[in-house]
């Protein structure tokens, strides 16, 4: 979407202040900002929510629990009582905040609980995760681009090996492997069950496609004029390659944060579902869709309840993306790229 | 035997065939015998469901629940277990042999009378000559049970080294004018006769391949026979023409003109497809939340029977922290078992137990010591509720608190909310656990292999025959464990020399005074889980799901449900 911008504004602002008031005008950046943070108060407060409101563990497996409710106990998991009595049936939601709001899955734990801690979970993922991939593709993109030659070549191949798997394949296959015995790096070991592998392998495997536009962008950075100037007289790479080029490929870098951060949630509760994301008891927007797999004929919440999240949360953050391209740089077709 | 899937040669174990002087086939059946044949409701097609088929349909290689159901009315031994109902179904009658062998020699001679008249379903006649080669065949296939079931007959050893080459002159002695057939034994075997009834041990033709037949086809001699079979697909099977009805306990006339096994549906789709009678029967258990709509909208159409097996944690008692019998202990304490029986589908389903052996199995002592309120010297009839309270005491006195511990589990749905349960209360009294759900194809073999340092695992366990040597000393004897191998059954490498020297005992025993060995067994079982090498939870029952078209449903308490007995007008 093109905006027109006063007169006024374009003659006295910064590029970066009239984006910022191109983006402050939109009002999908609003929506999806105030829906994000909304969404981030919640996963942060987890904690609070589980323990001081609903008085439980979402940890724990609690088989045997009951709860008050209606004026009377009500086991969490209730033994069928009709016909032959075949079956054990989780409480449904009760729409009480203070105790099983949407339900018990099939360990007895309160669903709403572990959909906040999933959350937490599932953005810390895909932001850290994502971060990971820019900040590996900006040094990728930055070296390649710049130094050009023999250095440029081979980094574009490893991009295309890598860029030669789908990115499902690959991050299912890295995490069936990492998951039996961790991931060790010289002195560094990442245990098998902890919440760094999943943000390693998924911000590996989005590396290719961040690093190669930021590449054709610093290809293209280095041969305008004010780098050539910068060069002829004699500025050091380090000062050209800082001062030079990376502000100028920072507009597109913010492009990527949000759409990245969307795609690397989705990879991460793609994998959780799997099992070979987030491990149990920890749970995962991806954790708990699975868990209630077993459970759509009776307690379809558990599975729906992550699944809307997960696709609210990604619309926000594309929405998100998409106006602050737009601020930045209304001509670009980054998101092409991806 | 696993469930479902193909697996383990038991090693091994049973290795020690013991004494029998005159040994009496049946134990004493009290359920019904199989109704004579009514030809009025011969007819039509049953259809079978399964989300996949289980392997190799040689009788001789498969392991596997699903088709020993199969073979139980297509393929025949010497002897088989009975038809019928309940405990008759344990029996062992007289199959392929006239009738059950004269047993001389202190138990190491066993003779036989091969019927005439039979035939296998490609029209040529059976022979002894047939019965030698099935048994050189068990060695030249390598049969998953070759070392454990028949290592026993002379001249195994050397079959076992060069199975290629494998000849039974001694071990199995024929005369094809007389139609006799003499197995000789190294040395006495309680359980030989249960062991020449299962279906690694049926007759088939001489020239069957020395090799897995895979899915090639292996003529047949009961009433039935396979048309084809894609694993990707389908098994059919059609009417034997060959076949006339010469024990109606051993391999009766079947009702349904052909049986399709229908592969790769999932467990859903299977209970829909018989709700909606586009299926006679599911093989695969009925996922969790479709069994409250069974009980109540489709009671009449759901069997549940017992079943003689159970779910069990082997703890690896060679490295920490089950290496400390309080720390097993603990675990035994800690276990809820009746949230265990809730996972699996409720009370309806599986029964709490502390005990190895399975309750209505042979030795079997109801007792639990690992109850709130009892010790193992102390305890009590039945498991009451967990003590979570001494479980922590318990890890506490062990000084193993704190230490990591790996829970492997099979990644589908049931075994891994077991593990998730585990891994819970594995962490409420004091140690790290973590989750390790892996592939359901090698779990099983997994777990057995201590290269792999598994410390505490899910697994379950169902009988291969009627004995209380088939759990006790097949699972938790020294000749089951074998260092380094996937196939070491017993899991927990546990081997206590003077337990294992009774159990022997007990075997020896069995072959002339089975309720004294019986109640030996049930004085080892006790024993041993004082040791708690394992913390049993459950043991579970079987549930059938029928269609509203079909009737005459009879169980076995060794193959489940007789598909053949279904009629289906």
């Amino acid at each position: 979407m093109k905006r027109r911008l006063p007169v006024s504004a374009e003659k006295s602002d910064s590029p970066g202040r009239i984006a910022l008031r191109t983006l402050v005008s939109d009002k999908r950046s609003w929506i999806a900002s105030i829906f994000l943070i909304f969404i981030a108060i919640l996963a942060i407060f987890a904690p609070v929510y589980a323990h001081n409101i609903a008085h439980t563990d979402p940890f724990n497996s609690s088989l045997n629990a009951t709860i008050h409710l209606h004026g009377k106990d009500v086991p969490v998991l209730e033994q069928s009582t009709g016909g032959l009595g075949l079956g054990v049936t989780p409480i449904g939601p009760t729409w009480n905040f203070s105790k099983y709001f949407l339900g018990s899955d099939n360990q007895g734990r309160d669903v709403f609980a572990r959909l906040l801690y999933g959350g937490r979970n599932t953005l810390m993922i895909g932001t850290l995760a994502a971060l990971l991939t820019i900040i590996i593709s900006i040094i990728i993109g930055l070296v390649a681009g710049y130094w050009r030659g023999f250095i440029d070549s081979f980094l574009s191949r490893i991009l295309d090996v890598i860029w030669a798997f789908p990115v499902y394949l690959l991050s299912i296959s890295l995490s069936v492997v990492l998951l039996t015995s961790g991931l060790s790096i010289g002195p560094i070991h990442v245990g098998a069950g902890s919440l760094a592998l999943p943000i390693i392998i998924i911000g590996l495997v989005y590396v290719p496609y961040v690093a190669r536009p930021i590449r054709g962008q610093v290809l293209a950075l280095r041969e305008r004029e004010f780098v050539r100037a910068a060069v002829g007289s004699g500025a050091k790479n380090s000062t050209i390659i800082f001062r030079e080029i990376l502000p100028n490929i920072f507009p597109s870098v913010l492009v990527f944060v949000p759409l990245m951060i969307a795609l690397s949630m989705l990879t991460e509760s793609a994998l959780s579902f799997l099992s070979i994301g987030v491990q149990p008891p920890a749970a995962s927007w991806g954790t708990i869709i699975n868990d209630g797999l077993g459970l759509l004929y009776t307690r379809p919440v558990v599975a729906f309840a992550p699944g809307f999240m997960i696709v609210l949360t990604a619309v926000a953050l594309n929405l998100l993306g998409d106006a602050v391209r737009d601020a930045l740089d209304p001509k670009a077709r980054l998101r092409g790229a991806l | 035997m696993r469930r479902s899937i193909a697996v383990l040669a038991l090693a091994s174990t049973l290795s020690m065939g013991i004494f029998a002087s005159t040994q009496t086939a049946s134990a004493t059946g009290t359920d019904a015998p199989l109704a004579a044949f009514d030809a009025s409701h011969a007819g039509g097609t049953l259809k079978l469901v399964a989300n996949a088929a289980a392997g190799s349909l040689d009788p001789k290689i498969n392991y596997t629940a699903q088709y020993w159901q199969l073979y139980q009315a297509t393929y025949d031994g010497l002897l088989t277990f009975s038809y019928g109902d309940g405990k008759n179904t344990f029996n062992v009658v007289p199959d392929l042999a006239v009738a059950l062998p004269k047993i001389s020699n202190g138990g190491k001679t066993l003779t036989f009378t091969l019927r005439k008249g039979i035939k296998f379903s490609n029209g040529a006649p059976v022979t002894v000559a047939d019965v030698k080669a099935s048994f050189e065949r068990i060695f030249k296939v390598s049969s998953p049970t070759a070392g454990s079931f028949y290592n026993g007959i002379v001249g195994a050893d050397a079959c076992l080294k060069a199975p290629s080459t494998c000849k039974l002159d001694k071990g199995i002695v024929v005369n094809a004018a007389t139609g006799s057939i003499i197995i000789n034994l190294v040395s006495p075997d309680d359980a030989i006769l249960s062991k020449l009834a299962v279906p690694h041990a049926v007759i088939n033709p001489a020239s069957a391949p020395s090799k897995d037949a895979g899915t090639t086809i292996i003529p047949t001699t009961g009433a039935y026979m396979f048309k084809s079979y894609d694993p990707n697909k389908s098994l059919i099977m059609v009417r034997n023409p060959y076949f006339k009805e010469w024990n109606h306990q051993a391999q009766p006339a079947g009702y349904p003109d052909e049986i399709d096994y229908t592969f790769g549906l999932t467990a859903e789709a299977q209970v829909t497809a018989v709700e909606n009678n586009q299926a006679n029967w599911m093989y695969d258990p009925v996922p969790a939340d479709r069994l409250n709509e069974l009980g109540t909208k489709y009671a009449s159409q759901v069997h549940v029977n017992p079943l003689t097996a159970m779910w069990y944690l082997p703890m690896n008692v060679n490295i920490a922290p089950f290496n400390n019998v309080k720390a097993r202990q603990a675990v035994n304490y800690a276990l809820d078992r009746a949230a265990m029986v809730k996972i699996f589908g409720g009370s309806q389903l599986a029964a709490p137990v502390c005990s190895f052996l399975p309750p209505n199995f042979p030795g079997h002592v109801d007792y639990c010591g690992y109850t709130k309120g009892a010790t193992p010297a102390k305890p009590a009839k039945a498991w009451g509720s967990a003590d979570l309270a001494l479980a922590k005491q318990l890890v506490k006195e062990s000084g193993t608190a704190g230490t990591a511990v790996g829970v492997v589990v099979s990644d589908d749905e049931v075994n891994k909310q077991m593990g998730e349960y585990v891994q819970s209360v594995l962490n409420a009294i004091g140690y790290k656990a973590t989750l390790k759900p892996i592939s359901g194809n090698i779990q099983f073999t997994y777990i057995q292999n201590t290269k792999n340092k598994v410390q505490i695992s899910v697994t379950q366990w169902y009988q291969d025959y009627p004995a209380a040597s088939d759990f006790l000393y097949v699972l938790l004897g020294c000749a089951s464990f074998t260092p380094g191998s996937d196939s070491s059954i017993n899991m927990a490498g546990y081997c206590n020399k003077t337990l294992d020297a009774k159990m022997k005992a007990a075997i020896l025993q069995g072959t002339t005074d089975a309720a004294g060995a019986n109640k030996a067994w049930g004085a080892i079982d006790q024993a041993i889980m004082a040791d708690a090498p394992v913390a049993v939870a459950f043991t579970p029952k079987n549930l059938d799901f029928i269609s509203s078209s079909t009737k005459n449903y009879h169980f076995s308490l060794q193959y489940k449900m007789f598909v053949d007995q279904i009629q289906l007008k």
